[in-house]
């Protein structure tokens, strides 16, 4: 009966598996896996590491927020539980001392309340992460017409979250023989795209494609106050994990839940299993 | 419901109720003394899991809604919000988006188990048609509840969806601007879909009670076929099989959770995550896996109003099953023909669910380029599609009829008890088990 049961869920974990696995294979469209990368917070039992995600966010702040915004993320979540700079000492991420300083060294506008002019004044932690550019037309305008997208989720937004991000960070290559590279634009072959009209005549068509986004990290960009040695892959990889955190900042909180929850189950699917037997155990069947 | 009722008030206060409403008794007849067929197996447990899974959906929907904003230029962010600011809103969530594939996951084996046991047939009927209301009704409910969140998928897939309406001629067009409440799947779109969201699920609880009180009156089929000739082939619901569903749904609950806690984003697609932009286009839309079929079989016709009504009739069919099969026989336990047949047709919905996950044009043997064969590459998942669908349709309205006629079924036990002795998983070791010469 038992290996009925499971005979069962596995056929169920197998039925769904199924379109899963499948891919997402496009008729032209071609990009390279991305880099096989391992997170501290991969698995179950993955956690961030907290050190990385300070480094991240000072890649972040440093270098891509120059250009892209996080407008789901507030620097009080920097502070909160399983962040950055969380400190067992502030309960309240708005007390944070570290968040605060954080928060102080950015600019956003605001109301004056007693003139009603458009103010600039230092963040707080309630405050969230300053846009760089007031509208879409202004980021438009000064990347050369291409918008760099919010990165909020951009962890969760791309198949292969992180890993993808931090292959495009790292994957710029010189373009391949024969291919003409449209101005402000730099292949790429972990981006998603169809090469094919770039190619000379009978030149191999690569994985990849153009992205609008130059070479944003170089070795010795960012300054780790930490000692961790600042390489074009030192810095995508923190930045990645910087942005897999700010895409799902509950996930410990989801992971150490989802472990109650197992061996909660586990052992009441087991009473149940016996108590099953015991009642059924005088009824031929 | 059906039969005597054994119900007997204890106290003062029920024998007062049961001569005014009788609401206890209906109760005790439905999930305590209800006589069950001591035979049934797993496949008969998924019935309280879809029950339980309506139950989850709605509670979490109903939390959803509280915290989730219907406007284009909100909803997105709503959600994100759930997810990161509201308390225990990532568990909401995870278990209403996960939830929503555990319940047509559930749903679909409790239909497999429908056509390999033959349920549907006399005196269940009105029984299955009103579980196909209730598929239906979740097809409904799953798309709607798609769009909310106002992802890349969720805009694109109402707009793909809304469109194949159009296809019907003449009344097509007024009907998609009617239906998005404008010229475009847009913000009145979103408030109306929400709106149905809500509602839906309701109108399925609804039948949910209908689709019950049907099982009640000819009482549960079971894995013999055989109808029930004496108490001894019962036993009471309570306690039986309320611990035997109550194993299986905790069971089916570890599943549920490995997915909520470990791979919440495992069902769903990436392009969700990006907020919905009218002006760029996915390059390759696909519906959630459990609608994937369907998507298959719309795409495998090169017309789009011949596709649309053949999605339409691959459901429409289910409702004329009971009339299809002409077999006299219930369980294809004594069907060996129509038992492969099965297999074969459970094999190729799944089948055509990998072709609705691919682009029309992929090549479904990597590298091979097979010959062209009219409009398409034979090698493509629009050949695979076409004859996946054409045997979809080929095992109802060909298939079925005709096994009735002409198969040889194997010796069916007169009684459930029979069989349930010598069945070979119980028999003890060494017995031969040979239903059919107990007569």
């Amino acid at each position: 009966m038992l290996r009925k049961a499971f005979a069962f869920a596995a056929l169920g974990l197998a039925l769904m598996a199924g379109p899963l696995f499948a891919g997402q294979a496009l008729a032209a469209t071609t990009q390279a896996e991305p880099r096989d990368i391992h997170w501290s917070f991969e698995g179950p039992f993955g956690k961030f590491d907290k050190a990385q995600l300070q480094r991240g966010y000072k890649v972040y702040r440093e270098v891509c927020s120059s250009c892209h915004s996080m407008d789901l993320l507030y620097f009080r979540n920097l502070g909160q539980k399983g962040g950055p700079f969380y400190d067992p000492k502030y309960a309240n991420p708005n007390d944070n001392a570290v968040v605060k300083s954080l928060a102080h060294d950015i600019q956003v506008k605001d109301i004056d309340s007693d003139t009603g002019d458009v103010i600039s004044r230092p963040a707080g932690p309630a405050d969230k992460f300053a846009a760089p550019f007031p509208n879409e037309p202004a980021a438009r305008a000064s990347n050369g017409g291409a918008l760099p997208p919010d990165l909020s989720v951009m962890a969760k937004a791309r198949e292969g979250g992180p890993a993808y991000i931090y292959s495009i960070l790292t994957g710029f290559v010189a373009p391949p023989k024969g291919m003409t590279v449209p101005e402000d634009k730099y292949y790429n072959p972990y981006m998603p795209g169809d090469m094919t009209s770039a190619m000379a005549k009978g030149a191999k068509v690569p994985e990849g494609g153009f992205i609008a986004m130059p070479p944003p990290l170089t070795d010795g960009k960012v300054t780790f106050d930490d000692g961790t040695k600042s390489t074009v892959a030192n810095e995508a990889r923190d930045v990645s994990a910087f942005l897999a955190w700010a895409a799902e900042p509950k996930m410990e909180e989801r992971k150490a839940f989802g472990l109650g929850a197992m061996i909660y189950l586990l052992i009441f699917s087991v009473l149940l299993w016996f108590s099953y037997k015991k009642i059924w155990k005088n009824v031929s069947h | 419901m059906s039969g005597h009722s054994t119900y007997e008030p204890k106290s003062g206060l029920e024998r007062w109720l049961d001569s005014r409403l009788p609401l206890l008794r209906f109760a005790h007849d439905t999930v305590v003394t209800f006589p069950t067929p001591k035979n049934l197996n797993y496949w008969w447990t998924f019935g309280g899991i879809l029950s339980l899974m309506l139950g989850l959906q709605i509670v979490t929907g109903i939390i959803l809604a509280m915290h989730y904003v219907p406007h284009v230029d909100y909803a997105f962010n709503s959600v994100q919000r759930i997810m990161r600011d509201v308390n225990y809103g990532w568990l909401i969530r995870n278990l209403h988006s996960n939830g929503a594939s555990m319940f047509f996951l559930a749903a679909y084996i409790h239909m497999f188990r429908n056509l390999y046991y033959g349920s549907f047939k006399a005196p269940r009927e009105v029984l299955w048609i009103l579980g196909c209301v209730i598929y239906l009704l979740m097809i409904g409910t799953a798309f709607f509840g798609y769009v909310l969140p106002w992802g890349q998928m969720s805009f694109h897939g109402a707009v793909v969806i809304t469109n194949l309406l159009g296809a019907f001629p003449v009344v097509g067009h007024a009907i998609t601007t009617w239906l998005w409440g404008g010229f475009a799947v847009d913000d009145p779109t979103l408030n109306r879909f929400f709106s149905l969201h809500y509602l839906l699920p309701f109108m399925i609880a609804g039948v949910v009670g209908l689709h019950v009180w049907a099982l009640h009156v000819p009482g549960n089929n079971n894995p013999t076929g055989v109808n029930v000739t004496s108490p001894q082939d019962t036993v009471a619901f309570h306690p039986y099989y309320t611990v035997k569903d109550g194993f299986a749904i905790s069971v089916f609950l570890i599943m549920y959770a490995v997915f909520v806690f470990y791979l919440p984003d495992a069902l769903g697609d990436a392009a969700n995550y990006v907020q919905a932009n009218p002006l760029v286009t996915p390059a390759h839309i696909v519906p959630e896996w459990y609608l994937l079929p369907f998507y298959a079989i719309l795409r495998a016709v090169p017309d789009k109003l011949m596709g649309v009504l053949l999605m339409f009739g691959a459901i429409a069919t289910l409702f004329v099953l009971p009339w299809l099969d002409t077999s006299k026989v219930r369980s294809m336990r004594y069907r060996p023909t129509a038992r492969l047949y099965f297999f074969i047709f459970a094999f190729t919905c799944i089948v055509l669910g990998f072709c609705g996950a691919h682009a029309p044009d992929d090549l479904v043997i990597p590298g091979v380029s097979g010959p062209q064969f009219l409009d398409a590459n034979l090698n493509s998942f629009v050949w695979l599609s076409r004859i996946s669908a054409l045997f979809y349709f080929v095992y109802f309205w060909v298939v079925t009829p005709l096994l009735g006629l002409f198969e040889t079924p194997l010796p069916v036990p007169e009684t459930i008890s029979s069989p349930v002795l010598s069945h070979p998983a119980s028999a003890p070791a060494g017995a031969v088990a040979s239903p059919e010469k107990r007569g």
